[in-house]
């Protein structure tokens, strides 16, 4: 009994703000239609949620489809959770994403004609290193100068994307491509394990979580992280340095970050475009809340996004419902989760938390002077 | 002289740099309006964080709040057209619909100032997950109803026009120039300007603003002599909503007349960062916002004015992008140069809690 009420207490809540966020998208689905075409049509959320399920769970592609997108939310979920862990906010998760492509394609196409063995692990490791020295920058200038992680990572963000677009039209465009293309990177691409495309970093990402978990609650590393975390001043007290802790975590959280990049070039696009990058980092903010940080969470909570991303081309094609949809319903689920106090007032939930009470100190170091003395 | 200026120009590093500036300032009266117009929405998001943080609520929801502004200001344009019609505008390119647009704008910014407010004040949640949840809300949202929209190709009201100013004073020395570039602009960027000078005096010279700043560094002592603390943080957290909701919808109706997803592009993260190089006060967050900009105004004036010589050649050889990532990379200079000097207020951030009655 004391088991499943503890288990209660943490699934509740992300539970209840996925079925209320479900009826929220469905709201919006109708009104908008009402608003733009003009024509009240109550059957359009269930067609677009019927679309969205088929889309992403229905067939055995699609479920192949579903572990292939949820792979890179699940390595961003863990890079922006780790950093929760460590009381940072990693909003840069999409430019340490992008970078870690753009090193996987720059390592994976000079050894494109090379064995894979050779190929593969050194353009994974490039992207991992590259998504590290993306994340490091933050956390080098928190340590050292106070600035604040939110705002130089989302700038961070936008460098990354032109330092891409200038790589990709420059240097490494395919010779006599039409628009602006790399080539792609051969030999060097993921071996596909199941289906059609389902590639090895199936395997890997889930493993990372394994690993993620082993270093936050197994190592002494792992228990410095999480008292920086919790109270910078203890751990300076107790002999740890909060310094080291923020300039290690952000590169690690990069690394991650960085990783999915590079199994998202490797395993799926296997070149580069100007256009490169989806939502990624984003994704994987609402990926580490939803999964309140925890490794099997962020899993189920990758899983979920995984789905919804996989699903939203078949509802825009089948129901004509904007993919965009997916940000509509993710945004209502943290917004639910942040508002659970007053969600189990109202309706009179017991002993069930948010899942965000370990990520609560972010706002209060804001402006700078954390990390400084 | 020519020959002495091409004799410095050539020392090394030196006179690169000497080349620099002499472009800077033969180039200056074309970058001024450029960056100001570019400066208006990274200015208005600064402005937005100065009165949330005075008042110390943490906001990096400012960027959605602008986007939401932005697609409603727009959209409300394509829905009012059809049912008020066109008419003449008299001056500044102000039609009633544009006007009724921008009121809904407005409105949009309050309320999803609202939103923030209800989450960071009274339920008393982590306020850059909330400002995050904004951000995320609102481009899902716009992008959804701008793909809907974009079926029907709409047709949008158009835009505000900058003021025109008699064709005599433009030729007068300095005071033309000055006329020029700051009042030839539309309605939305001279408010920029008074609201400026108007937020700055009443910040540190009115009723208001005392409080606003005693409640940002110690509200328990706020409250202590009568402050309603926590209705302060309200209204000025909503209010500020407006504010940030200028700045989109000058993105939508004055500097273009469109929208496009996405369009604030981060304006409203470098806006956080202006209000921290300018030590929250409403003037210094200005002249960051400014310094931010004309970043953007130069790489515009170089793409199309190319500085001539050794200077030109190395700008030149540069990949175009590298204009374009100029401002982010400029903002995260000087924020970590800057920043370790600038103290927040001191209650920023934190969430208030009424002491209970015993």
């Amino acid at each position: 009994m004391a088991a499943l009420s503890r288990i209660w207490g943490v699934v509740a809540m992300p539970i209840i703000s996925i079925l209320l966020s479900v009826i929220v998208g469905s709201l919006v689905i109708v009104a908008a239609e009402w608003l733009v075409g003009g024509t009240l049509e109550f059957g359009l959320a269930i067609d677009a949620y019927s679309a969205l399920i088929s889309g992403s769970l229905g067939s055995f592609n699609a479920v192949v489809n579903t572990l292939v997108s949820s792979t890179p939310l699940l390595l961003g979920g863990l890079s922006v959770g780790l950093a929760f862990k460590a009381g940072l906010f990693n909003i840069g998760a999409q430019g340490q994403f992008l970078i870690g492509a753009l090193c996987a394609v720059i390592v994976g196409v000079w050894f494109r004609e090379s064995p894979s063995i050779i190929g593969i692990p050194l353009s994974i490791l490039a992207g991992m290193a590259g998504g590290a020295a993306w994340g490091f920058i933050p956390g080098f200038l928190k340590a050292t100068s106070g600035a604040h992680e939110v705002v130089t990572t989302i700038m961070l963000n936008f460098v990354a994307i032109a330092i891409l677009a200038a790589m990709v039209a420059g240097p490494l465009d395919a010779p006599g491509s039409p628009s602006p293309i790399t080539l792609d990177v051969g030999n060097a691409a993921l071996p596909v394990i199941i289906g059609r495309n389902g590639h090895i970093g199936l395997i890997i990402a889930p493993i990372m979580a394994v690993l993620y978990g082993f270093l936050l609650y197994r190592t002494t590393l792992g228990f410095e992280i999480r008292t920086a975390g919790a109270n910078a001043d203890a751990a300076r007290y107790a002999g740890m340095s909060p310094r080291f802790l923020l300039v290690l975590t952000m590169s690690l959280a990069g690394m991650l970050a960085g990783m999915a990049g590079a199994f998202e070039l490797l395993g799926v696009t296997k070149n580069m475009t100007a256009s490169f990058g989806t939502t990624v980092g984003f994704d994987a903010i609402a990926v580490a809340l939803l999964g309140r940080t925890s490794p099997f969470g962020i899993v189920l909570a990758a899983l979920l996004f995984g789905a919804l991303r996989t699903g939203a081309a078949a509802m825009q094609i089948q129901a004509g419902v904007p993919r965009e949809l997916v940000d509509v319903l993710q945004a209502t689920i943290l917004f639910f989760l942040v508002a659970s106090p007053v969600i189990q007032r109202v309706l009179r939930i017991r002993g069930a938390g948010s899942g965000l009470e370990d990520s609560t100190a972010f706002a209060k170091s804001y402006g700078g002077e954390a990390g400084t003395r | 002289m020519d020959g002495l200026i091409d004799l410095v120009y050539s020392i090394p590093l030196i006179g690169l740099v000497l080349q620099f500036l002499g472009y800077l300032l033969a180039t200056l009266p074309d970058i001024a309006p450029i960056t100001l117009r570019a400066a208006v929405p990274i200015a208005f998001a600064a402005l937005c964080g100065v009165m949330c943080e005075r008042s110390g609520v943490v906001n990096i929801g400012i960027e959605g709040t602008m986007l939401t502004a932005a697609f409603v200001g727009w959209a409300s344009g394509v829905f009012l057209l059809p049912v008020l019609g066109a008419s003449a505008p008299i001056v500044f390119g102000i039609t009633p619909v544009l006007l009724i647009a921008l009121g809904l704008a407005l409105l949009s910014g309050l309320l999803v100032a609202s939103v923030h407010a209800w989450l960071s004040i009274s339920v008393r949640a982590d306020q850059i997950i909330t400002g995050t949840i904004i951000n995320i809300a609102a481009f899902g949202i716009t992008g959804y109803l701008n793909t809907l929209m974009a079926k029907t190709s709409p047709t949008g009201a158009g835009s505000f026009s900058p003021l025109t100013t008699p064709e005599g004073i433009k030729d007068v020395p300095i005071l033309g120039w000055l006329v020029a570039t700051l009042l030839a602009q539309g309605p939305l960027t001279i408010s920029l300007l008074i609201l400026v000078i108007v937020l700055q005096v009443f910040l540190f010279r009115s009723r208001w603003g005392l409080r606003t700043r005693a409640v940002g560094e110690h509200p328990r002592a706020a409250e202590t002599v009568g402050i309603d603390v926590i209705r302060l943080r309200y209204r000025n957290v909503i209010a500020a909503g407006g504010v940030a909701a200028m700045g989109g919808a000058f993105l939508s109706m004055e500097a273009t007349a469109s929208f496009q997803q996405n369009m604030t592009a981060g304006r409203g993260f470098i806006g956080l960062a202006a209000m921290i190089v300018g030590r929250w006060s409403p003037l210094g967050a200005f002249g960051a916002a400014l310094l931010f900009a004309s970043t953007q105004g130069l790489g515009q004036s170089i793409k199309i004015v190319p500085p001539a010589g050794q200077l030109g050649e190395i700008l030149g050889s540069l990949p175009g992008q590298f204009f374009d990532a100029l401002p982010y990379l400029v903002t995260i200079i000087v924020l970590a140069g800057v920043v370790g000097r600038s103290i927040p207020p001191a209650a920023d951030g934190v969430p208030y809690e009424r002491e209970a009655a015993s």
